[in-house]
């Protein structure tokens, strides 16, 4: 068989990606056509949270984009498209914030996830995480991946729901270094 | 085993570059592939892709040189970027989105947090994008962008580059980039470009290509990108749409 030929190197999503890679006002027709909300159907939620560096301080300038299966634990479904993108400019508290549906399980053997990849200056090649969730305590506690990260790292992966005014709230803070680093994972 | 071989990518810490060194993480990412290979999960949803041909893009949206026009034409050189997106078995990789972001001539950032003393162009947004074809081929219009200065080190400079962001079948496939041109002096001094792996380097310099270049209008740079892709099998097709 043929060798594969090795990737295209990456590099940093580098201090100016908003340009790219967010919605802009005004700009139409070059607004992106990737928005930090999912539609379909299914129980609403949000998911927000902050990036913090290895000094514990906030990121101001990280990208984060999501990736996840339907309400049924559906990835490919031609009705439904479980992408999004959000920055940690995209709210005042310098969260990263998206609007989407809960995702439902997509085995017996899991429990539900959504796949998070994260980018930002400084970060010369991305990294890839998953968030779970707190009020799914039985399917976490049967989830074949989770179980394999180390007991002491798990909480990392896992977003804590914390209602505001009727919405459903789920909060997922990243940590790139330090004694809280997040489990990241490659592929 | 992993897909994707972490060793062809820059290291999450490269000294030189020093915004990586709080930002990138530690510890060494937990390999997904094999977690999933010891359990009795069929595909992760890192894996299961249909992200290509999901994004509407404006059939202008690639040439930069006219997409953001304000009454007048962008100053500075005009370029043609083309080239072929293929995954790592040689496969073309049709339907991909495309996403392109770069200074204007002066080397300047349509952006807050660029503050250096360099002008704007009002005729120049320096925003792209495309879809590949059924043959994985891309092709952007626009202007040479200049090189800046930055605050890494005294006196440091950014080569020329275009910024990439590639979305493929699945997220496995993610890719942001950096674009660079030939017989750039920059590029020896530039820490972001000396942190790819020895022997990799030269794969983000794109080359000169009279084949792509427009008589009487601009120049062209052939760029190809390969990304990670999954390997065919038999039973793929089942499942996607």
């Amino acid at each position: 068989m043929k060798a594969p030929t090795p990737l295209t190197p990456s590099q940093t999503v580098g201090p100016f990606f908003t340009i790219g890679l967010s919605q802009l006002q005004n700009l139409e027709p070059l607004e992106s056509p990737v928005s930090n909300l999912i539609a379909g159907e299914g129980n609403k939620i949000s998911i927000a949270g902050r990036v913090f560096d290895g000094n514990n301080e906030a990121i101001p300038d990280a990208l984060i984009e999501i990736w996840q299966a339907n309400a049924s634990g559906d990835f490919i479904d031609p009705n439904f498209f479980g992408f999004a993108r959000s920055h940690t400019n995209d709210d005042p508290e310098g969260r990263f914030l998206f609007d989407t549906i809960k995702p439902g399980a997509a085995s017996e053997v899991e429990a539900p996830y959504v796949c998070a990849t994260v980018f930002m200056r400084g970060l010369l090649t991305q990294v890839y995480t998953r968030i779970y969730f707190s009020d799914e305590k039985e399917a976490n506690s049967i989830d074949q991946i989770l179980n394999q990260v180390p007991k002491t790292r798990r909480k990392s992966l896992i977003a804590q729901r914390n209602d505001s005014n009727g919405r459903i709230l789920y909060e997922f803070n990243i940590h790139m270094q330090g004694d809280d680093e997040t489990v990241f994972f490659s592929l | 085993m992993s897909r994707i071989d972490l060793n062809q990518h820059p290291p999450f810490a490269h000294s030189d570059y020093k915004s990586s060194l709080l930002r990138g993480p530690k510890k060494h990412p937990l390999d997904l592939s094999e977690l999933c290979a010891n359990s009795t999960i069929a595909k992760a949803g890192e894996f299961a892709g249909c992200l290509t041909n999901r994004f509407p893009v404006n059939e202008f949206a690639n040439d930069l040189i006219r997409n953001s026009q304000q009454g007048g034409t962008p100053l500075g050189e005009r370029i043609i970027v083309s080239g072929q997106v293929l995954n790592q078995w040689g496969k073309p990789e049709p339907g991909v989105l495309i996403e392109i972001w770069q200074a204007n001539a002066s080397g300047r950032y349509v952006h807050k947090a660029d503050k250096q003393d360099a002008p704007l162009d009002p005729n120049f947004l320096g925003v792209g994008r495309c879809i590949t074809d059924t043959n994985g081929y891309y092709r952007f219009y626009s202007i040479k962008p200049g090189a800046y200065p930055w605050k890494n080190h005294p006196n440091a400079w950014r080569p020329q580059h275009i910024h990439f962001s590639l979305i493929g079948e699945s997220i496995a496939d993610r890719l942001v980039t950096q674009m660079y041109f030939p017989g750039d002096p920059l590029l020896s001094h530039d820490p972001i470009f000396l942190s790819v792996p020895a022997g990799m380097q030269e794969r983000l310099i794109s080359t000169f290509d009279i084949g792509i270049t427009e008589a009487d209008f601009a120049l062209g740079y052939h760029f190809d990108i390969v990304l990670a892709g999954a390997k065919a099998t038999p039973t793929d097709g089942k499942g996607t749409i």
